[in-house]
């Protein structure tokens, strides 16, 4: 059976700032769906607050795996249903070998029931499998013992993610702007590696500014976000039309959003977005 | 109750006290003759209050010496050894590093009385000395004289070492001749198993000229309640080009006091690697002083610390450079929670004879809870020029964004904050390439982790 991650009339607010104003998507197993949008259009915040960033306060709506709602799970219980987030700045852990933190990663994505202290894969078997996915990604095995993304430089530590991506094999990824701050040889072998490994099994966000990993992962489905809502949907030819044209036609088409989305820019108070929130009368 | 009173001295530290615990002692002129100068000086130290740079942070109201007695029946001892030495049922006590590695030899002291002695014979055979100190006082007493509270830890220092100075009891001794290399580790055990029983065991480690060596020592309590104290001495003197890795693992349990005087001295291109674990006692002060007295010494200090609930863990250390061409390299990590608290006051001296010394010290605190608290005090005298001295100091709490990292990856909060931790020490652990010495610290971390008030 196809699982599907349904995102339902979302309202996120940050430290009582409503950014996101009811966003609704469905990404079902094996689709790729591409999410793009202006700066501060919300994009992240929803990435965030499908991971369980405490940060982020749901005012409204519902997110659900499989009619699971997920709205009170933490971030660990999230994870353990099947979805990953690749994150635009992946956090240094000093101290921490990649393998070790793989292994216990994959420990519990595999048997979500587990408690701390409770046995971990084999050693063994998670070396091959270590190294061989590492070999597919064209990793240096030596990685596996540096610490996690300590002295990474910004193309190692998206690919980091990526080899995480790999091993986890979530149900559900989400990709923010995995394909940011490289460069082209490092966008070429990120999206490669995203192409092997999103498959029937995996149904895939991806949130990006840019063509490239879309050339390489071609979306089925593309929405465009503008100030904290969803505001067009289409098909992989929308993402090029943004690309090579921008958003000035998509405020145009939209501009109860974009006077939003300028409100937000000159950084009125949270009042004011809360009333500009209101139906406009335009 | 009769038996208590026959295997014990009377409680305290009295003049009457002393006199008495001397005359069951047997001990030639010279260590009497010590002893009562140590005792003269305790009598005077009393009378002066404690240095304030080194005390003022640290609360010793609570602390009545006269509660405690040190303990002189050698079959107790024995006994205690036997029975509490296996596998504790009480995670939070116990032996941690005992049956860890095989060791060249072990020296076992429960209460200040020797319960295990052993060195394996190929090390015998080569002069290698390994034993108890009031034993080979006796028998090795011209070897020990020249050493023994004359260079490192000196019974006029300050009312510490004076105490200790006076009433040291058990006590360990390493000696290794000249150019031989120990390669297999020596372990030590300071035990206390009676209720208000006083340990005031004393390490002496003697590294000839080309010698080396490592000794892993550590101290526990065989009731989590009884209540301790420790007022304690380590002396390390190494020879020209002698290299010691020496491991002192706190572990006491959270009633007992634990006062050190701590000391080690390298002569030329000699190394010492010292390791200090601080996990036990109800408040623990540690004076560490590393000395670099002859041309390209080197000494690395490393020390982890974690400290739960109410304890109080202090240290004061001391990078003395004395010579030229010296390099002294501290790094401390301590992680608190609860209501603990972690102190420590650094200093790197350099001696107008020293030019081209490389002093470093660092100490790193992570806090897990808000009400923790730690001081860091780095400090720098230096009377030369032509030098290189650094150090640094950082406080903070655990980084939220790693929790969640490690939670989008299906850690739960408690695992991450344990693998973060664990990353935290791995800097030290780094540093000493002693598996047991890291597998030890390691779990003794993760049971840390586990206690506390709440669990």
């Amino acid at each position: 059976m196809v699982a599907s991650l349904k995102i339902q009339d979302l309202h996120v607010s940050v430290e009582g700032l409503p950014i996101l104003r009811g966003v609704s998507l469905e990404v079902r197993q094996g689709e790729i769906h591409a999410l793009m949008g202006p700066n501060g259009s919300g994009k992240s915040t929803l990435a965030y607050t499908l991971v369980g960033h405490p940060k982020y306060e749901i005012t409204q709506g519902s997110i659900e795996i499989d009619g699971k709602p997920l709205n009170e799970l933490d971030a660990c219980e999230r994870a353990r249903l099947g979805l990953f987030l690749a994150f635009q700045y992946p956090i240094v852990i000093p101290g921490v070998k990649v393998a070790d933190f793989l292994r216990h990663a994959i420990t519990n994505i595999r048997n979500p029931d587990r408690k701390e202290g409770e046995g971990l894969i084999p050693m063994r078997e998670f070396r091959k499998e270590l190294k061989s996915m590492m070999d597919e990604l064209g990793m240096d095995g030596e990685f596996a013992r540096r610490y996690l993304n300590e002295g990474f430089s910004g193309g190692e530590k998206k690919r980091m993610e990526i080899l995480q991506l790999a091993m986890l094999k979530p149900r559900f990824a989400v990709l923010d702007e995995t394909d940011s701050g490289l460069d082209s040889d490092a966008v070429r072998v990120v999206s490669e590696g995203l192409r092997k490994l999103s498959g029937p099994q995996m149904g895939v966000l991806i949130i990006t500014h840019h063509e490239r990993l879309l050339e390489y992962n071609v979306p089925q489905f593309t929405h465009v976000m503008l100030a904290g809502k969803i505001v067009e949907t289409g098909d992989a030819s929308l993402a090029r039309e943004l690309h090579n044209e921008g958003y000035s036609k998509v405020r145009l088409r939209h501009p109860e959003e974009a006077a939003e989305e300028a409100a937000r820019a000159s950084g009125r108070s949270s009042e004011a977005h809360n009333r500009t929130a209101e139906p406009a009368s335009v | 109750m009769s038996t208590v009173i026959a295997s014990s001295s009377a409680a305290g530290f009295s003049q009457e006290v002393f006199e008495q615990f001397l005359s069951s002692r047997n001990e030639p002129a010279w260590v009497s003759e010590l002893r009562r100068e140590a005792f003269a000086k305790y009598t005077e130290f009393l009378e002066q209050p404690l240095d304030p740079e080194e005390w003022k942070r640290i609360d010793l109201r609570a602390l009545k010496p006269s509660q405690f007695h040190l303990v002189t029946t050698q079959a107790a001892a024995e006994a205690n050894a036997a029975s509490g030495l296996e596998a504790n049922s009480d995670p939070a006590i116990g032996t941690l590093l005992a049956d860890r590695a095989e060791f060249a030899g072990r020296v076992i002291h429960v209460d200040g009385q020797l319960a295990i002695s052993e060195l394996s014979e190929e090390l015998a055979a080569r002069g290698v000395v390994f034993g108890s100190l009031t034993q080979l006082i006796q028998t090795h007493g011209e070897l020990l004289k020249p050493y023994l509270m004359q260079k490192a830890v000196k019974h006029d220092q300050d009312r510490m070492s004076a105490w200790h100075a006076a009433f040291w009891t058990g006590g360990t001794v390493l000696y290794v001749p000249r150019n031989v290399r120990v390669e297999a580790p020596l372990y030590g055990l300071v035990a206390l198993a009676k209720d208000k029983a006083a340990d005031f065991s004393h390490t002496l480690v003697i590294l000839e000229d080309g010698a080396e060596a490592t000794l892993l020592e550590e101290t526990t309590s065989l009731h989590a309640t009884h209540t301790g104290l420790h007022v304690g001495g380590v002396e390390l003197l190494l020879g020209q080009e002698a290299r010691l890795r020496y491991v002192q693992l706190q572990n006491w349990n959270h009633r007992t006091w634990h006062l050190a005087t701590q000391a080690g001295h390298v002569e030329k291109d000699g190394f010492l690697q010292w390791t200090v674990g601080g996990l036990g006692s109800r408040l623990a002060h540690t004076h560490q002083d590393v000395s670099l007295d002859g041309r390209g010494a080197v000494a690395q200090v490393n020390g982890v610390t974690f400290a739960i609930n109410r304890q109080v863990i202090s240290y004061y250390t001391q990078q003395t450079h004395r010579a030229p061409d010296t390099r002294s390299d501290l790094l401390y990590k301590d992680v608190l929670r609860d209501e603990s608290r972690v102190i420590w006051r650094g200093m790197i001296d350099v001696e107008k004879g020293a030019p081209r010394t490389d002093g470093y010290q660092r100490n790193d605190s992570l806090l897990l809870s808000t009400t923790a608290r730690a001081d860091a005090i780095p400090g720098l005298e230096i009377e030369t020029d032509d030098v290189r001295c650094t150090h640094g100091a950082t406080v903070g709490e655990v980084d939220q964004d790693q929790i969640l990292y490690c939670m989008c990856r299906g850690l739960s909060r408690h695992e991450a904050m344990h693998m973060i931790v664990e990353g935290f020490f791995q800097q030290v652990y780094d540093r000493i390439p002693v598996p047991a010495v890291q597998e030890t610290l390691s779990q003794a971390v993760e049971r840390k982790l586990g206690l506390g008030r709440d669990t």
